[in-house]
C-alpha cells in the first residue's frame, strides 16, 4: 500500500484486485511479527489463516469492506471471540452474540483480524490499568499510547490492521488517537449503536471510528452509524454517505469557516502543546479560517461532573459481575452469597476500577444524590446551554486534544490526579453528546500531538470538512508508516 | 388500637406475548427451566433494554380505570441490590424522584365489605420488571444445600400497584386485592388463576407502633393469614409494654408466620438512577385518549348492566362479573338462550363449583356456549333431569362433548312413558303399605314414595310427574 494512501480508496483497489488485498494481510501480519512482542496491541489476536480464510471469502462478495482488517476494542461484544474488558473478572467470558457494529462490518465484508487493548473496562487514559499488561506507543516505546483504547490506536498507527474501533467516554478514541498520530472520531451521541458494548458510563458511551485519516473515518461510519432496533438511544441521522460528503472535501473548505477557541480550555495545556497547536490553527488561517477567542469559566466543571456521571454509571453497569453466569467464578460451597460476590470482585477487578465502583456508590447513595449526582446533571445541562451560545456563530470549537504528549510509562500513575486532568479537553464533548475529532497537528520531541474539534450533537459532517479540509491543507493524514 | 394498613400488589402482565425488555416469550410456566432467556433478560455484559410498548398501554389503561393521573414523561429507574435473581445488580423499575416519575398517581377503587362500601385511595402505579425465580431442593431454604436460578421468569413484566395506607383489617384487605384482580382480569392484564401471577406486600402498623412492611405474600389466603399474623404480632409487644420497631419482615407461608429480614444492609440503599439507556417516553394526550377509547367495559359497569340487562341478582352479577371468561361466556349462551336467570344459576352453583375444583382454570373448558344453552333447553322440556344434567356436566364442560349425543348413548332420556311409571307407582303402593298409610295422614311423606320410584327408574324419571302420579293413585288428586 502506498504511504498515505486511505484505506477508503484502498478497498476500491481490493474489489478490483483481490491479490492486492491478500498481500496487504501478509504486510500486516508482518508488521505485527515484527512489533507486536513489544508493542502489544492485542488481547487476542486471530491466527493468519482464519483471517486469510476470511478475507478470501469477503473479496469474493465485493462488498465495502471486502479484505479491509479490522481491530476491535477489547469492550465490544464478539461471538465467538473472548472479550475480556481488558479485567481478570471476564478473562475467559465469550460472548454468544454480536454487538450491532461488529454485526455491521461482517456484514458489509470487513474482517475482525483480532480485539485490542485497553484500560480496564476502560477506565483509564493510558491502557496501562489492563489485566493483560500495558500496550507501548510506537512513536516511543518508553511511552504509553494513551487510553482507554490504546490498544485500537497502536494498531492503526502500526500497520497492524487497516481501521479500528475504540470507544469514547471521556475521550478513549481521541486521547490515544492524539498520543499516536491517527484520527480518532467521536460520533453524536446515539449516531452508533451501543448494543454489544460493555457499558461503562451509559449515558457517555460512544463507540467510533480509529482510522488513518478523516476520509476514512467517515467511510468506517457509513457502515456502522444509523439507528438500531436494539438501541433505544440511536437516533436517526440522516445522513445518507459520510464518505460521499467527505471525500469532495478540498482545503478551500476551510474558507469563510469560523472555530472558537476557548480560553480556559487552553490555559491548561503544556507551552509546547499550545504552540504546536497554534501554529497548526494558523495555517489553517492562511486559507481563510476565521478563528474567535471566548471565555466560558463554567467549562472547568466538566470534569467534576463528568466523573461524577462516569463513576454513578459505572458503579451500576458493574454490579452484573457476580460470577454466576459467566466470567470469573470458582466453587460457591460453603460460602454464603454475599462471601461469593465479595470474593469474585474482590479478585476479579483491578485496583481503579475498584475505585471507580466506590466513588460512584457513593455519589448514588440516598445521603449524597442530591449533592454530587443531581448537581453534575444541572451542570450538563449548563454546559450545553453555554456551549449552543457560544456556537451560535461558529462551526466547531478548537482545542489540543491532550494537554501533553503521551507521558511516560508509569509515570501518571503515581499521581491520579494528572491522570484525571489528562480528560480535561475531552469530557465536555461527551457530557454535551456532540461529535468530537482528533487529528494529528505536529510532533514534539518526536511524539504527535493531536487537535480536536467539537460540536453540538448533530453536527457531525460540520466538524468531519473542517478535519478534512485541514489534514488535507497540512498534509499531517501523511505520518504513519505502512 | 387501630390498624392501619396499605398494600403494594405486583401484578404480571400474563397477558404479554413477551418480556419487559426482550423479545423472549413471557409464558414462563410451560416452559423447562432456562428456556425463555436471550442476553438481554440474562444481563449479559453489553446489552440494553427495549421496551415492550404493550405493557405500558397496559399500564395506561390500568391507570384509567382507577382514575389516576397519568404522567407525561415515563422514565425507567435502576434499582440496585445484589442478589442471585437480580442478573445485572439491578431491576429497572420507576421511582419517584424529582423530575422522575412512576407511570400514573392518584386514582381509588371502591371495596364493600361487611355490607359497607369503602374507598381505597391509589398512591401511584408503577411499570418494572421480575427478577429470576430461585428454587430451593428442598421446601425449606434454609436446609437446601444449594440453590437452582430459573431465568424464564427473569424480565417478566410487572405492574405494582401501592395503596394508601386507607384499609384497616385483614378482610378489607383481601376485598380490595380481590377487586384489583377483577378489574386486571377485565383489563386483559392479569390471569389472576395462574401460579404466581400476583405478589402483595403489606404495609401494617398499629396506633402507637412503628410500620413494617411484610413481604413475599402470594395468595389471598396467604395475605389474610399475614395481616391477622402481624397484628397479633404487633398487638402483643404493644401490650406488654414493647416498641414495634419500624422493619421488613418476609411471610413464610410454610410456617405460617412472619420473620424479619436478615440483610437489613440492602434494605434501604438502592442507589436509585435514571436508567440511562431507556430515553424518557413522552406520553402525550392523544395517546392516552386512543387507549381511553379502546377500553373494554369495566367490571363495576357491566355488573350494573347484567342487574338491569338480565334482571339478576347483585349476588349473581358480581359472581358472573368477577372474571372476565365467566361474563363472557354467560352473555354468549344468553344471546341463544333467553332465560338468564336459568343460566346464571346453572353457571353459579354447578359450573364453577367444577372449575374451580380444577385450580379456576377456565383454560380447561371445552363447551361450547352453545351446548350449554342445548343443555338448559333439554332440562326445559324436561328431557333430562336436574340430576342427569348433574351427572353429565363433567363430561360436555371438560371434553366439550355434545348433550344429546351423551343422553342418547347412554340412555339417559327421561322415561316419559306414563304407563310404564304408572305401573311403577302401582307397584311402590302395594309393597309400602304403611308409607301409604303415612302419607294419608301427612302429604308430605309422600316424598318416600316418590324416591322409591325414583330409585327403581335410576333417576331418570321427572320426580313431579311421579309425585303427580302417586297422588291420584291415591286419591289425592283428581
Ligand atoms: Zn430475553
Amino acid at each position: 500500500m502506498r504511504r498515505g494512501a486511505s484505506i477508503y480508496r484502498q478497498a476500491q483497489i481490493f474489489r478490483e484486485n483481490p491479490s492486492e488485498a491478500l498481500e496487504e494481510v501478509y504486510k500486516v501480519y508482518e508488521n505485527i511479527e515484527k512489533k507486536e512482542n513489544i508493542l502489544k496491541a492485542y488481547i487476542t489476536l486471530r491466527p493468519l489463516e482464519d483471517v486469510l480464510k476470511d478475507v478470501r471469502k469477503s473479496l469474493e462478495s465485493k462488498k465495502p469492506l471486502s479484505g479491509i482488517l479490522i481491530a476491535v476494542k477489547d469492550n465490544i461484544s464478539t461471538e465467538g471471540i473472548r472479550t475480556t474488558c481488558a479485567s481478570k473478572i471476564l478473562e475467559n467470558y465469550v460472548p454468544p452474540y454480536d454487538a450491532t457494529i461488529i454485526n455491521r462490518i461482517k456484514s458489509s465484508g470487513g474482517v475482525i483480524i483480532g480485539k485490542t487493548n485497553l484500560d480496564e473496562f476502560a477506565m483509564g487514559s493510558t491502557t496501562e490499568t489492563s489485566f493483560f499488561g500495558i500496550t507501548r506507543n510506537p512513536w516511543n516505546i518508553d511511552h504509553v499510547p494513551g487510553g482507554s483504547s490504546g490498544g485500537s490506536a497502536v494498531a492503526v498507527s502500526a500497520y497492524m490492521a487497516h481501521m479500528a474501533l475504540g470507544t469514547d467516554t471521556g475521550g478513549s478514541i481521541r486521547n490515544p488517537a492524539s498520543y499516536t498520530g491517527i484520527v480518532g472520531y467521536k460520533p453524536t451521541y446515539g449516531f452508533v449503536s451501543r448494543y454489544g458494548i460493555i457499558a461503562y458510563a451509559s449515558s457517555l458511551d460512544q463507540a467510533g471510528p480509529m482510522t488513518r485519516d478523516v476520509l476514512d473515518a467517515a467511510f468506517l461510519m457509513d457502515i456502522i452509524s444509523g439507528k438500531d432496533p436494539m438501541d433505544p438511544t440511536t437516533i436517526d441521522h440522516g445522513i445518507e454517505s459520510f464518505s460521499r460528503e467527505i471525500e469532495r472535501i478540498d482545503p478551500g473548505y476551510l474558507r469563510g469557516r469560523r472555530i472558537v477557541l476557548i480560553r480556559e480550555l487552553w490555559e491548561g495545556a503544556d507551552r509546547d502543546v499550545v504552540s504546536t497547536v497554534s501554529g497548526y490553527i494558523d495555517k489553517l488561517m492562511s486559507e481563510g479560517l476565521e478563528v474567535i477567542e471566548r471565555s466560558f469559566p463554567e467549562i472547568i466543571y466538566s470534569l467534576s461532573a463528568y466523573y461524577v456521571i462516569a463513576t454513578a454509571e459505572a458503579s451500576s453497569n458493574l454490579a452484573r459481575y457476580q460470577g454466576i453466569l459467566y466470567g470469573l467464578s470458582e466453587d460457591p460451597s460453603n460460602k454464603s452469597w454475599t462471601e461469593y460476590m465479595a470474593k469474585i470482585r474482590g479478585e476479579g477487578f483491578g485496583r481503579e476500577v475498584k475505585k471507580r465502583i466506590v466513588l460512584g456508590s457513593h455519589v448514588l447513595s440516598a445521603a449524597y444524590y442530591d449533592q454530587y449526582y443531581l448537581k453534575a446533571l444541572k451542570m450538563r445541562r449548563i454546559l450545553r446551554r453555554g456551549l449552543e451560545e457560544i456556537l451560535k456563530d461558529a462551526d466547531a470549537i478548537a482545542t489540543p486534544t491532550t494537554p501533553t504528549t503521551a507521558p511516560r510509562i508509569g509515570e501518571i500513575r503515581k499521581d491520579p490526579y494528572i491522570m484525571y486532568l489528562a480528560d480535561m479537553e475531552t469530557v465536555t464533548a461527551n457530557l454535551i453528546g456532540g461529535p468530537a475529532i482528533s487529528i494529528p497537528a505536529g510532533f514534539i520531541n518526536g511524539l504527535p500531538i493531536g487537535i480536536q474539534f467539537f460540536s453540538l450533537p448533530g453536527k457531525d459532517l460540520e466538524i468531519l470538512r473542517i478535519a478534512r479540509a485541514s489534514e488535507l491543507k497540512t498534509g499531517l493524514h501523511d505520518i504513519l508508516s505502512t | 388500637m387501630s390498624v392501619i394498613i396499605g398494600l403494594e400488589i405486583h401484578l404480571q402482565v400474563t397477558s404479554s406475548k413477551t418480556k419487559l425488555f426482550c423479545s423472549c416469550s413471557a409464558d414462563y410456566r410451560n416452559s423447562p427451566p432456562n428456556r425463555n432467556v436471550c442476553p438481554i433478560c440474562l444481563g449479559l455484559p453489553g446489552v440494553l433494554p427495549k421496551p415492550n410498548r404493550y405493557v405500558i398501554e397496559k399500564a395506561v389503561q390500568l391507570a384509567l380505570a382507577l382514575g389516576s393521573k397519568i404522567s407525561d414523561r415515563l422514565v425507567f429507574m435502576r434499582k440496585h441490590y445484589f442478589y442471585p435473581d437480580l442478573p445485572k445488580g439491578y431491576q429497572i423499575s420507576q421511582y419517584t424522584m424529582g423530575r422522575y416519575s412512576a407511570v400514573a398517581y392518584g386514582g381509588s377503587l371502591e371495596i364493600f365489605v361487611k355490607g359497607r362500601r369503602k374507598i381505597v385511595r391509589i398512591r401511584r402505579i408503577n411499570i418494572e420488571e421480575d427478577p429470576a425465580k430461585i428454587i430451593y431442593p428442598e421446601k425449606d431454604p434454609w436446609k437446601s444445600p444449594y440453590t437452582l436460578i430459573d431465568y424464564n421468569r427473569s424480565g417478566i413484566p410487572l405492574l405494582e400497584i401501592a395503596t394508601e395506607p386507607d384499609l384497616s383489617d385483614a378482610e378489607e384487605a383481601v376485598s380490595f386485592v380481590e377487586k384489583l384482580l377483577e378489574l386486571a382480569d377485565h383489563l386483559n392484564i392479569t390471569d389472576p388463576s395462574l401460579e404466581g401471577s400476583f405478589r402483595i406486600d403489606a404495609n401494617i402498623s398499629i396506633e402507637g407502633g412503628e410500620r413494617v412492611e411484610v413481604k413475599n405474600i402470594g395468595s389471598l389466603k396467604d395475605l389474610e393469614k399475614a395481616i391477622n399474623y402481624e397484628i397479633i404480632r404487633q398487638k402483643r409487644i404493644l401490650e406488654t409494654g414493647g416498641k414495634v420497631v419500624r422493619e421488613t419482615r418476609h411471610w413464610d407461608d410454610i410456617r405460617g408466620v412472619t420473620v424479619s429480614a436478615r440483610h437489613k444492609e440492602f434494605e434501604e440503599e438502592y442507589k436509585y438512577m435514571p436508567e440511562p439507556d431507556i430515553p424518557p417516553l413522552e406520553i402525550d394526550h392523544s395517546y392516552i385518549e386512543k387507549i381511553r377509547s379502546l377500553m373494554p367495559e369495566l367490571p363495576w359497569v357491566m355488573r350494573e348492566r347484567f342487574i338491569k340487562q338480565y334482571g339478576l341478582t347483585d349476588y349473581e352479577a358480581g359472581v358472573l362479573v368477577s372474571r372476565k371468561w365467566l361474563a363472557k361466556y354467560f352473555e354468549d349462551i344468553a344471546r341463544i338462550y333467553n332465560k338468564p336467570d336459568k343460566i346464571a344459576d346453572l353457571l353459579i352453583n354447578d359450573f364453577l363449583g367444577k372449575i374451580n375444583e380444577r385450580g379456576g382454570r377456565f383454560d380447561l373448558v371445552r363447551a361450547r356456549p352453545e351446548q350449554i344453552a342445548e343443555l338448559l333447553d333439554l332440562l326445559d322440556k324436561k328431557v333430562i333431569s336436574i340430576k342427569i344434567l348433574k351427572e353429565i356436566l363433567d363430561k360436555i364442560v371438560f371434553d366439550g362433548e355434545d348433550p344429546k349425543k351423551i343422553i342418547s348413548e347412554k340412555g339417559l332420556t327421561v322415561i316419559s312413558e306414563d304407563e310404564y311409571l304408572e305401573e311403577l307407582a302401582e307397584k311402590v303402593i302395594r309393597e309400602n303399605p304403611k308409607a301409604v298409610e303415612d302419607v294419608k295422614k301427612n302429604p308430605k311423606a309422600i316424598n318416600y314414595l316418590v324416591g322409591q320410584v325414583m330409585k327403581l327408574t335410576r333417576g331418570r324419571a321427572d320426580p313431579e310427574k311421579i309425585n303427580v302420579i302417586i297422588r291420584r293413585k291415591l286419591g289425592l288428586l283428581r
